[in-house]
């Protein structure tokens, strides 16, 4: 029960952070694409870097003992990589966004959950057959990660350099090219 | 300045909090993502019409089996989660509805009623054909979440919540969405104008 009550605080926190980012906002997200406004750009670039930094920082410093959960890489992260690429440019929702979004009161993404239900459903039907396919051929050893996890059942591909310089290095990276990306001019804002 | 009224964060305040939400939860529970619960929500709702869909099973690894392949793989997982909705995961992006609707209730200045449908670069190219705007989209979430399970994620599981801890899937599935992504905005909203 505990574990629901963490879910509701939890989500409705997510959900009230990316509205207010305005990743909910189609207009926002597709001009990103267009690459006519980076400010969206500059806060996730931002949000990657600095959660990862925290993450293998405070994971460094025994302060925190992370609950980390790495996907496999193979075939079909590409290949569904690309289908999904295109239905996010032409709707402008992803899955988190059209969630908040219909929360937010939008038709539109209303819609948009619509067709992902279907195309859902229609994958749970496919996937039988695709299964055994070259789709599934792992990638790099498929659940692997840049920097060390410290996790036995994860590899890493940096496994003998320290965790925090890996991922802080990155994440510093990340966290400048935020800051470089130029920010939304005021004529281009509704 | 009041964060709560303001219909959208300096990118500095959101990039901060939008970190801080992905940390303390994979500190507290585990990495964020919204895809698989479409999953989820289909099987909830077949099950529905066809009480068979997930029965109880010892013999698998979660209790749980399927004779849908996709609901019965890792030991039964989604089953599970389909036959029990009160989990972790299922209640979280249900509450991220919630979290839409009060950000918005509270801001200040509401939005124009037509941009609550077609956001303004999509009129700028495309025109305000609602209808027009309902077909595309519906394709367009259709595309997204057969991707998402394809990939096995989206942008908050395998993007931003893979990124973080320097995934390889991670960074794959960034490159490839913004590789078909980018050319595909570009195209087909040509506008003139920002």
């Amino acid at each position: 029960m505990s574990s629901v009550i963490l879910a509701l605080v939890f989500g409705l926190a997510f959900g009230f952070i990316l509205q207010k980012t305005g990743a909910a906002n189609p207009h926002r997200l597709i001009n990103m694409l267009r690459l006519k406004d980076f400010t969206l750009m500059k806060v996730i670039l931002f949000a990657i870097g600095f959660s990862s930094l925290l993450l293998f920082l405070f994971m460094s410093l025994g302060i925190l003992n992370p609950h980390f959960s790495v996907k496999t890489a193979y075939m079909g992260v590409i290949v569904g990589g690309l289908i999904f690429g295109v239905g996010w440019a032409i709707s402008g929702f992803c899955p988190g966004t059209s969630v908040v979004g219909a929360g937010a009161g939008r038709k539109d993404a209303l819609v948009f959950i619509f067709g992902g239900l279907i195309g859902a459903f229609v994958y749970m039907l496919v996937y039988g057959d695709l299964k055994g396919t070259l789709l599934f051929n792992k990638i790099l050893g498929g659940k692997t990660t840049l920097a060390n996890t410290g996790v036995e059942k994860y590899n890493s591909l940096l496994e003998s350099i320290p965790a925090i310089y890996v991922a802080g290095g990155i994440a510093i990276v990340l966290i400048a090219i935020a800051f470089i990306l130029p920010a939304r001019k005021m004529e281009n804002d509704l | 300045m009041n964060l709560l009224k303001q219909k959208e964060w300096n990118w500095k305040v959101s990039g901060v909090l939008l970190g801080l939400i992905f940390i303390i939860t994979v500190a507290v529970v585990k990495p964020i993502g919204v895809s698989t619960q479409f999953v989820i929500l289909d099987g909830i709702l077949w099950k529905s019409v066809n009480s068979e869909l997930v029965v109880k099973d010892d013999t698998a690894k979660k209790g749980y089996s399927s004779p849908n392949a996709y609901l019965n793989k890792s030991g039964g997982k989604y089953a599970k989660n389909v036959a029990n909705p009160l989990n972790y995961s299922f209640v979280f992006v249900v509450a991220m509805i919630i979290g839409g609707f009060l950000a918005y209730s509270m801001q200040e200045n509401k939005d124009d009623k037509e941009e609550r449908v077609i956001p303004k670069v999509w009129r700028e190219s495309l025109g305000d054909s609602h209808l027009k705007r309902y077909i595309i989209v519906f394709i367009g979430g259709f595309l997204v979440l057969f991707g998402a399970r394809m990939a096995g994620g989206c942008s908050s599981g395998h993007m931003m919540s893979g990124m973080m801890q320097t995934s390889i899937s991670g960074y794959l599935f960034a490159f490839a969405t913004f590789l078909a992504a980018i050319p595909t905005a570009m195209i087909l909203f040509k506008n003139k104008g920002e």
